[in-house]
């Protein structure tokens, strides 16, 4: 049986970080950029909610007949903010996964949450319903960072979610942290970085903050000091040495894990697994085609409603031409394949292998690439090793260049 | 057709300052004189070129016949021929007044004289044109129409008390000029009967006709049938129609002769072969002598131009060699650099002219152009003897070779309010002037003369004359001759290698703020590699300035989002996009731009 992998996007926030350009909606009540915000839905919002949740369950009903014969080996809960959602909806929504796909015994089941959105109530759902691994996001240990960038909770309400998660009996754990955060300087992060490792978590997620356009801290930007270049690099330089001490191996450019526990998920995007993704905005890929759900909440809708009558119309049976104009599928070419294949496997810190690109491709990968591989080897910023090719620690610093170079002309 | 009286003919032109409304003007006649009604007029009949309208200026002569009733009772025939207004193309100018008797000088109501106007009226007078006065833009506030006109007898010395007072753009009083046209401006001279002697003055190719010749008959004699002959370049032709120039159109005749105003074709398949100011004779019966005042016509800039994409080097070639046949003065050969791969060096009358052929074969021929900084031509003496005209700075000998270097210098005029005589006298140190003198034409302004290097004057000089004098100087500038001068090439070292498009010529004591600059101004157009790149300026091999592009340091998207790979793909084809802008020069990538910079280097 072929694999597959479920992203679910739940594109709600108690309230947005100022940093943060993801497709979400704040929903809490209290103002986006006020002090005093109350950690709860809005009245308002909790019908909005419901409804998206309606319109996702129909989207996971009707994408099902062409993936009669796959198994998912991972589900992702992802924003936004899933743990904000309603007792009950999360174990509804995967209910709804395992009726219409065939979901493997084994497969990795993971939700992202703020720890402002969760009690033990909800973690004992999650735990019940077949959630075994869990992405908390962190950020800073220091509570004057997080106020900074706008997160709604603090360290203490952090640990407070993470000791009870591990008691209740999750031993799958993914803590997310942020560095070049404003104000920061190399030994507040590390501080950070310690204080997340005196906790064990089996995984970490370590990203530099990126200022992005038309956010409220870029807006802003003006009254912080934010760590430059080259202070980042360091930051990134140390996260590596640090967590490598500590027992995490890097394996990816910002994924840090124990032996055995990288994310399986993450890494079907890297190794270009088929993934189908639900919800506004949701990413797929499925046998070399690529497509995006709309990101806009009315066109989503007549986008689901579209897929119902396409669905019943053919008997669960799509018909590829219709479907390439309805649903804005993006075949993509052997060389476009190509492509990918090399830039996102050089995310992983093996890198690709020339003899998996052969299998895949009948092609050789020297032949094609060659020479830029000699060129970027060169630089420094490429390693060859026994048929792979991967990043250099100067690679990773300029990883989007060295990407750059495998896209054809 | 009835024989047309001599003496009721009028060839004239108007000259004036740029802006001062000449082209307005010319409109208004065309209007008045009912070839056009007003609706039919776009504005600015004569200036035909999409660029021209966009500058407000006029690149190529134009010329229209009309037919005027006057108050005599009479009915005349205006010839008028629109001279280009600008400095690049004076010899154009001063063949178009010779095809004329009389000017009309055009006068800003509220500026008064300006150098250009001075100079096309010293040219108009060297013509033996008779010369009459209007003032334009009286209804503007600022207008001093009593001060202009004592300022016109004072500085020109021409009569000016019963200058006709206009406003060319609302219509007024231009009946004033139409009948001073009648009354100040002579008939033609020139007797049929004689053999023929036809000025040309202009030509423009068409597909079908071939060479349109725009000529004056001075003598003679002109119709279908006759066998003329190019007295400077020696061609010759077989005459297939003659005609007048209606406004847009050309309007076919039985004959030219005497005092005409027209045009001729002949199958002529290169304006090469009608020089404007050559002489058109009859074959069979030539006149004595050509007219006077025939020149060769010398590209006085140059500069390589190169498609922004390689592969479209053959549609460059093509779209040149169109230009190039309605253009004499435009000269181009083949050349290729390291940097920038096959081009063309080209030569032109100056930088208007070069910014005109650049821009026309951007729109008109939607091509991408890269552009050398323009040069001007340096005589290279060398120690055997042999004297090198060098149009490429690459091309210059071994200085070892070398004897000595002669640059062109031009006699320039400006004219200034006497507040701005300092910042201007100044500018003109900076760029190496040679001081001659300041006259006085009235208190408070001043007509100050430099001898100048041409090389300094041609990337910004207008623009430095301007901001330095709130836009009040006015500037005109004619060829005096070549003189030695201390002369040496600035290299340009990138990554350690020469980049020959970025080399130049300058004079030894810029050398080192030049280099600086330059140096400066390509660390900022040269985005990070992953290594150090030095940038050096060198003379003879000499390092005497040098900046670094640090390497990039940092390059990399920490997050992906929940796998959409698209936006992720998006950004690195915008990263390989911006490659393809660039110019490969060993391991370093260079945008286009930077090989225009070095034209900006006065940007503050």
């Amino acid at each position: 049986m072929k694999e597959l992998s479920i992203y679910i996007h739940i594109p709600f926030c108690v309230r947005k970080c100022l940093y943060c350009d993801f497709l979400s909606f704040s929903v809490g009540t209290g103002s986006d950029d006020g002090d005093n915000y109350v950690n709860q839905i809005a009245p308002a919002n909790e019908k909005k909610i419901e409804s998206y949740v309606n319109l996702l369950c129909d989207e996971i009903r009707c994408s099902a007949p062409p993936y009669g014969q796959y198994r998912v080996i991972s589900i992702f809960f992802g924003g936004g903010t899933p743990s904000l959602l309603p007792v009950g909806t999360v174990s509804r929504i995967l209910d709804w996964i395992r009726e219409h796909y065939h979901v493997a015994e084994d497969a990795e089941i993971t939700i992202e949450m703020n720890p402002e959105t969760v009690d033990e109530k909800k973690l004992k759902e999650y735990i019940t319903c077949g959630i075994n691994r869990l992405s908390i996001g962190l950020q800073s240990a220091d509570d004057a960072e997080l106020k900074r960038i706008g997160r709604i909770h603090d360290y203490r309400t952090f640990e407070k979610v993470y000791r009870a998660a591990r008691r209740i009996g999750f031993d799958n754990i993914n803590i997310d942290v942020m560095s070049a955060l404003p104000d920061q300087n190399l030994d507040d992060y590390m501080r950070t970085l310690r204080q997340v490792t005196a906790l064990a978590p089996e995984h970490v997620s370590a990203y530099s903050l990126t200022l992005e356009d038309d956010t409220p801290l870029c807006d802003r930007r003006a009254e912080f000091r934010f760590p430059t270049d080259e202070e980042e690099r360091e930051m990134y330089r140390r996260t590596g040495e640090y967590l490598a001490e500590n027992g995490y191996h890097r394996y990816e450019i910002s994924n840090y894990a124990r032996e055995g526990f990288e994310c399986r998920h993450n890494k079907v995007y890297w190794q270009r697994g088929n993934y189908i993704g639900f919800g506004l905005g949701a990413a797929s890929m499925a046998e070399n085609v690529r497509w995006n759900d709309p990101v806009d909440m009315e066109r989503y809708q007549a986008y689901v409603e579209q897929l119902a009558r396409s669905t019943d119309k053919t008997g669960g049976r799509r018909i590829r031409e219709n479907d390439v104009k309805l649903f804005d599928l993006q075949p993509l070419t052997v060389r476009e394949q190509m492509e990918e294949f090399m830039f996102l496997g050089l995310r992983m810190m093996r890198g690709v292998d020339g003899q998996t690109f052969y299998e895949v491709f009948g092609e050789s990968m020297e032949e094609l690439y060659g020479k830029v591989i000699d060129k970027l080897c060169g630089y420094g910023v490429l390693v060859r090793e026994q048929g792979r090719i991967r990043l250099t620690e100067q690679g990773i610093d300029v990883s989007n260049f060295v990407m750059s170079q495998f896209l054809f002309d | 057709m009835a024989v047309i009286d001599q003496s009721k003919i009028r060839n004239f032109c108007i000259i004036a300052h740029i802006d001062h409304g000449k082209s307005t003007l010319a409109d208004r006649i065309i209007e008045k004189t009912g070839l056009l009604t007003s609706r039919e007029m776009q504005a600015q009949v004569l200036d035909n070129m999409e660029l021209e309208r966009e500058r407000g200026i006029t690149i190529k002569a134009q010329t229209v016949r009309i037919i005027y009733n006057a108050k005599d009772g009479n009915e005349y025939i205006f010839n008028l021929i629109d001279t280009p207004g600008h400095v690049d193309f004076n010899y154009e100018v001063s063949r178009a007044l010779a095809a004329c008797d009389g000017a009309v000088l055009v006068v800003d109501a509220a500026q008064g004289i300006e150098a250009q106007t001075l100079a096309n009226v010293y040219l108009a007078l060297d013509h033996d044109l008779d010369v009459f006065p209007v003032i334009n833009k009286i209804d503007l506030p600022s207008a001093e129409p009593e001060r202009v006109k004592n300022e016109i007898e004072d500085v020109i010395g021409i009569e000016a008390q019963d200058a006709p007072l206009i406003s060319a753009k609302n219509g007024i009083g231009i009946e004033d000029v139409l009948e001073a046209i009648v009354e100040k401006i002579p008939a033609p001279k020139g007797s049929p009967d004689n053999p023929l002697q036809a000025l040309i003055f202009d030509s423009v190719y068409d597909s079908y006709k071939g060479v349109i010749v725009f000529c004056r008959i001075m003598e003679g004699r002109v119709a279908k049938g006759t066998a003329i002959k190019m007295m400077a370049t020696g061609a010759t032709a077989e005459v297939v129609e003659v005609g007048y120039f209606g406004p847009g159109q050309f309007i076919p005749c039985d004959e030219l002769s005497a005092g005409m105003v027209g045009y001729l074709t002949a199958s002529i398949k290169n304006v090469k072969d009608t020089a404007v100011g050559d002489t058109v004779t009859d074959l069979n019966a030539p006149c004595a002598e050509p007219l006077p005042g025939y020149k060769k016509v010398n590209s006085m800039v140059y500069c390589g131009m190169y498609p922004a994409d390689g592969a479209k080097y053959p549609d460059l070639r093509d779209a040149l060699e169109k230009l190039k046949l309605n253009d004499a003065s435009l000269n181009y050969e083949p050349e290729t650099s390291v940097a920038l791969g096959f081009g063309f060096r080209c030569g032109f009358l100056g930088l208007l002219h070069l910014e005109i052929i650049q821009e026309r074969l951007e729109r008109e021929y939607n091509l991408d152009l890269v552009t050398t900084a323009p040069g001007v031509i340096y005589r290279v003496h060398k120690t055997d003897g042999e004297m090198i005209e060098l149009t490429n700075p690459s091309n210059l000998p071994d200085p070892a070779q070398i004897a000595y270097m002669e640059e062109p210098i031009v006699s320039a005029e400006i004219m200034v309010t006497t507040e701005f005589i300092g910042p201007i006298m100044q500018l003109c140190q900076e760029r190496r002037g040679r001081y001659i003198s300041t006259e006085y034409i009235e208190a408070t302004r001043a007509l100050i003369k430099y001898d100048l290097p041409l090389n300094e004057i041609i990337y910004d000089f207008f623009d430095a004359l301007k901001s330095r004098s709130r836009g009040y100087a006015s500037f005109d500038y004619e060829m005096k001759g070549y003189e030695e001068s201390k002369l040496v090439r600035l290299d340009i070292l990138i990554n350690h290698d020469e980049v020959d498009a970025l080399s130049f010529i300058v004079h030894a004591d810029s050398a080192y703020e030049r280099g600086r600059k330059m140096c400066e101004k390509l660390k900022d157009e040269i985005p990070r590699h992953l290594f150090e790149i030095p940038i050096q300026a060198a003379v003879g091999g000499k390092i005497i300035a040098r900046e670094t592009v640090k390497a990039m340091r940092k390059d990399v998207l920490a997050k992906c989002y929940g796998g959409d790979i698209t936006r992720k793909k998006k950004l690195l084809e915008k990263q390989k996009e911006g490659k393809k802008r660039m110019r490969q020069v060993g391991n370093v990538e260079i945008p286009q731009s930077a090989f225009m910079s070095v034209l900006k280097l006065d940007d503050k």
